[in-house]
């Protein structure tokens, strides 16, 4: 009963988290709000059903898969958000006309896309 | 009814429902790249929609099915950045 009623409030919260990644996607004004919003959001939200999940069955297989998952996905999605996000920088998506601060304007090189750190 | 059936008749139509704001997105999405993020999202609602519904039908299998959408998302979506960088020209 303890763990049922653990399991399932793991799944209704990861759920919902991905409701909101999915509302912060539709609804953020530009790409690198967008990315940053759905990575954190659908990260916490499939890493808490898949916990859930784990809970639910209590067998060593599933909890070996939710728990690989889990770090997979953790390491991955800030990953590919961070990659498509300066793919996007580098290719010219604009930020949002009250984005107050632009880090990387003119450290870039728009004809071969190389960033660079230097001033 | 049990309480795993209640749940799962509560999240799967929130998981339906996060997948269509997604769809959304990725149609109207002006770039490339939203394009693609809201792609790599709908990944990512798949395989938790593969672990509810798991839970929902008592039944495990579904959870390898996550597990290789968890591989390929990633690396359809390195593929699509390492696009948009190539076609700067």
């Amino acid at each position: 009963m303890m763990l049922e009623t653990i399991s399932s409030l793991l799944m209704v919260t990861g759920a919902l988290f991905m409701l909101v990644a999915a509302v912060g996607i539709l609804r953020f004004p530009d790409i690198y709000m967008r990315a940053s919003a759905s990575a954190k959001a659908s990260t916490l939200g499939v890493g808490l059903s898949l916990a859930g999940m784990a809970f639910h069955f209590g067998v060593l297989e599933i909890t070996v898969r939710s728990v690989a998952i889990i770090i997979f996905v953790v390491i991955t999605t800030p990953i590919a958000a961070h990659l498509i996000s300066r793919a996007a920088y580098t290719s010219g998506v604009k930020l949002w006309d009250k984005s107050v601060v632009d880090e990387l304007h003119g450290k870039y090189d728009p004809e071969t896309g190389d960033l660079s750190s230097r001033e | 009814m049990s309480m795993p059936q209640l749940v799962s008749a509560f999240t799967l139509p929130v998981l339906a429902a996060a997948f269509a704001l997604t769809l959304i997105r990725l149609l109207r999405g002006p770039s490339l790249a939203d394009a693609v993020v809201a792609l790599d999202l709908m990944a990512i609602i798949v395989i938790g929609f593969a672990s509810h519904y798991s839970v929902a039908m008592g039944e495990w299998v579904y959870l390898d099915v996550a597990v290789v959408i968890a591989l390929i998302a990633f690396l359809a979506t390195v593929a699509f950045a390492f696009y948009i960088r190539k076609r700067l020209g």
